[in-house]
């Protein structure tokens, strides 16, 4: 029982990562018809926002340390945090120690204009081309975004730790009444849960409650009609696309301290979310998030010991194995609409 | 008046009989060549196969800055680094046998098949007499073989799957890195002052040629200390978030989490391992430990704080205090500003110890450099006196079992040297069942003639 709590839990914060990406994909594909193959790389794009406020906090100037040496025998040179020095080591260090959830700041401008220059600059010259040039097209986009991370980051994994106040795990087997110590889950991964229920939330509020998300839904459902009806569907959106992008950023940043992150985790987690959003119904944003928590959730059980052993490898394939069941029974996905990539 | 004869026919005829003979001679040169690449200019030109993209690229960078001062040193330029330490005096800094050293780079990219396919390029078209480099066993095992084939000399780089030197040994390949027994014997005397006799491990281990043996030599030498091993479970490579395989370890009843993960891999399930609070625990009246059998510093540098006090191996660090060390450390620091890493310094060892071997021979048919690096003794390359065993092409010297450190100064010294375990300890027959019994056979060399 405890096991399968903590596979729960685990599948939680995965399905958390696979649902926010899965969100953006179809609201790209649901507005403007685009596969976005581009969309792991703005997820990975949002890990490094965490990575560069975290440099920008740990700007620092050089002071010579004489009672220390380096390893040449010089005498060190210490480095020296402005942050520090303007607000005290306390305070400077706190602020440095909250660098992730302060990416969030730098993240939402960042992946909305990027989002912006990508589809006014790249991506709106392919809209009526096939989905195949798209592909192409997003696919080559997300492989030169990556070489110009790794060219400024390096190709190692960079540590970007959550805040000391939530870096820790708590017992959450005591709550529902087992033992100590028997389920134990890690406070950012909760973190990350909520903060993603949060921006699901969102997303579908300002779509569901807003003007502008009315006519959105509008011109998912009858693109030609709302634009008969004079309205600028086009420039509305364009920033969906801006949404979309910043939702995967968030979705990036926040998970930096789970994984740390580089260059390459968003081709990661790109074909996966692909998967989520077929197995949830091409253009189906609740589809989409109810595929993402499933298949993660499903995919924290296949990695169980006890399966495993019935079953050797099978915690690799569930995902795909899910999709091709999903995909025989119910050919649209879980919750897909008709007419949807259907012509 | 001027009678010519020319006929289209004719001047066909006389073209192709004359292009043969010039071509004549040049096929029977090269085939007259004694062994493949023969170098004849003034010049000499080595291969480094490193990974200059993907997840290793990092390393790779750190091998190709040592591998590039290896060079300046044996053509004169520089201080000399460990050429001024190094046992054997053959070398004058003149380049190797009156020939220049030049060098081209390849791209392994950590697949066997692109470290292959660059490999052969870097034979075929560039000409190169030894391939050095790589940062995985299973490029090392492809690169190795290729070179064997092809009549090359192959200095395998960072490589530490037992069958680098076990099942899959061959006479042209040669290895300076250790290996996972190596890590295994060294490890347990320290774990066994650490942490006791009585402990239960769970291992997780990357799904690949080199996880394997590592953690069969872990689990062999801990086992004879006395623990138990309560699972093994293998984890995809590169699968970025491992809590789904930490998890059980909680309910498994060990107290000791052994992580046969190296790079990217290793960075991530030690901080997850961490984040689920599993240092903090206490299992069975002892606090839960974490082992990390192979260090890397690059990879120490990626952990962070996770590493404080976590056990594990290396080949050689730059802390080492002999005058090799220092005198590597000195080169490399000054010119790159940063200490080199142990790949970094096994590369760079492997190219002087191959310019060695071709000076003291007196040529450069890989037959002969077979001949001169088996049971080569030496002193002066930063892990005291080491010799190339003969019988299997392993190198034996002095390991280092590492802990990550409890208030590092810089991000250089994330790790300490613990202990150095003295080359006897880590020692092996050649026809040792892990490698590769009595069948595994380094083959004939191949000069490629």
């Amino acid at each position: 029982m405890e096991a399968i709590i903590l596979q729960i839990l685990n599948g939680l914060d995965k399905g958390s990562a696979y649902a926010l990406i899965a969100l953006g994909l179809t609201l790209i594909f649901g507005t403007l018809g685009v596969v976005n193959f581009a969309h792991g790389a703005l997820f990975m794009i949002g890990a490094f926002c965490a990575v560069i406020m975290q440099r920008l906090l740990g700007l620092s100037f050089e002071m010579v340390d004489e009672t220390k040496t380096d390893f040449l025998g010089n005498p060190l040179k210490v480095q020296v945090p402005y942050v520090e020095s303007w607000f005290g080591p306390e305070l400077g260090g706190a602020i440095i120690n909250w660098s992730v959830p302060l990416g969030i700041a730098l993240a939402i401008p960042v992946m909305i204009v990027l989002g912006f220059v990508m589809e006014r600059g790249l991506i709106k010259h392919f809209y009526k081309r096939p989905h195949a040039d798209q592909i192409l097209v997003t696919f080559g986009l997300a492989i030169v975004l990556q070489e110009i991370i790794k060219y400024f980051f390096g190709a190692n994994p960079i540590q970007t730790g959550a805040p000391d106040m939530l870096s820790g795990s708590f017992d959450f087997g005591t709550m529902l009444g087992f033992d100590p110590n028997v389920i134990i889950y890690p406070l950012w991964r909760l973190v990350y849960f909520l903060f993603a229920l949060f921006i699901i939330a969102g997303v579908f509020a300002f779509l569901q409650f807003t003007t502008f998300g009315m006519v959105v839904r509008a011109g998912m459902a009858d693109r030609e009609t709302v634009g008969l009806l004079g309205i600028d569907i086009d420039r509305r959106f364009t920033i969906m696309f801006g949404l979309a992008a910043a939702v995967a950023g968030l979705a990036g940043v926040m998970y930096t301290p789970i994984l740390a992150p580089n260059y390459h985790m968003g081709m990661d987690f790109l074909v996966l979310s692909f998967v989520v959003v077929v197995v949830g119904g091409m253009g189906s944003l609740p589809g989409a998030v109810a595929a993402g928590f499933l298949l993660g959730i499903l995919q924290s059980f296949a990695s169980m010991n006890e399966i495993k052993s019935i079953i050797p490898g099978i915690d690799q394939v569930i995902i795909y194995l899910v999709a091709i069941v999903i995909l025989l029974t119910r050919p649209r996905g879980l919750m897909g609409r008709k007419g949807v990539m259907e012509d | 008046m001027t009678n010519s004869n020319l006929t289209r026919r004719g001047v066909l005829k006389t073209g192709a009989v004359t292009g043969a003979g010039l071509a004549l001679p040049t096929i029977f040169t090269s085939r007259a060549s004694a062994f493949t690449n023969e170098p004849t200019g003034s010049t000499v030109k080595f291969g480094f196969n490193v990974p200059q993209t993907g997840p290793y690229a990092e390393e790779g960078l750190d091998e190709l800055r040592a591998q590039e001062l290896a060079v300046e040193h044996l053509n004169g330029m520089g201080d000399g680094g460990m050429l001024q330490t190094f046992s054997s005096k053959a070398l004058d800094g003149t380049g190797i046998l009156g020939k220049k050293v030049e060098f081209v780079t390849g791209d392994t990219q950590t697949k066997s098949d692109a470290a292959r396919a660059s490999a052969k390029s870097m034979i075929e078209k560039d000409g190169v007499v030894m391939i050095n480099g790589g940062s995985s066993s299973g490029v090392a095992v492809a690169v190795q073989g290729l070179c064997q084939e092809a009549g090359i000399i192959f200095m395998a780089g960072l490589t530490h799957s037992n069958d680098t030197t076990g099942k899959d040994r061959k006479a042209n390949g040669f290895r300076h890195f250790f290996n996972a027994y190596m890590s295994g014997a060294a490890l347990a005397p320290v774990l066994e002052k650490a942490y006791g006799t009585e402990r239960r491990a769970y291992h997780l281990t990357a799904d690949y040629t080199w996880g394997y043996t590592q953690q069969e030599s872990i689990q062999a030498s801990t086992e004879a200390l006395g623990w138990q091993t309560v699972n093994n479970v293998l984890t995809p490579v590169g699968a970025g978030d491992f809590s789904s395989y930490i998890t059980p370890v909680l309910q498994s009843g060990a107290d000791v989490l052994i992580l046969n993960h190296y790079g990217g891999d290793m960075v991530n399930s030690l901080t997850q391992a961490v984040q689920f609070g599993l240092r903090d625990k206490q299992v069975n009246g002892k606090n839960f430990e974490i082992v990390v059998p192979l260090y890397s510093e690059l990879m120490a540098e990626g952990a962070g704080a996770n590493i404080k006090g976590v056990y594990g191996s290396m080949n050689w660090n730059w802390q080492l205090q002999d005058p090799g060390t220092k005198a590597f450390v000195k080169s490399f620091g000054e010119k790159y500003g940063r200490p080199p890493s142990n790949s970094a310094h096994t590369c760079y060892v492997q190219t002087l110890l191959y310019a060695d071997a071709v000076a003291r021979a007196g040529s450069f048919n890989p037959c002969a450099v077979v001949e001169a690096l088996e049971d080569f003794d030496f002193d002066g390359m930063g892990n005291g006196p080491t010799t190339y065993r003969g019988a299997d092409h392993q190198c034996f010297k002095d390991v280092l079992v590492m802990k990550g450190a409890e208030n590092p100064t810089t991000q250089f010294d994330v790790l300490e040297i613990v202990e150095v375990t003295p080359r006897a300890q880590v020692e092996y027959a050649p026809d040792h069942p892990m490698f590769g019994g009595a069948e595994a056979s380094l083959g004939e060399c191949n000069d490629g003639a």
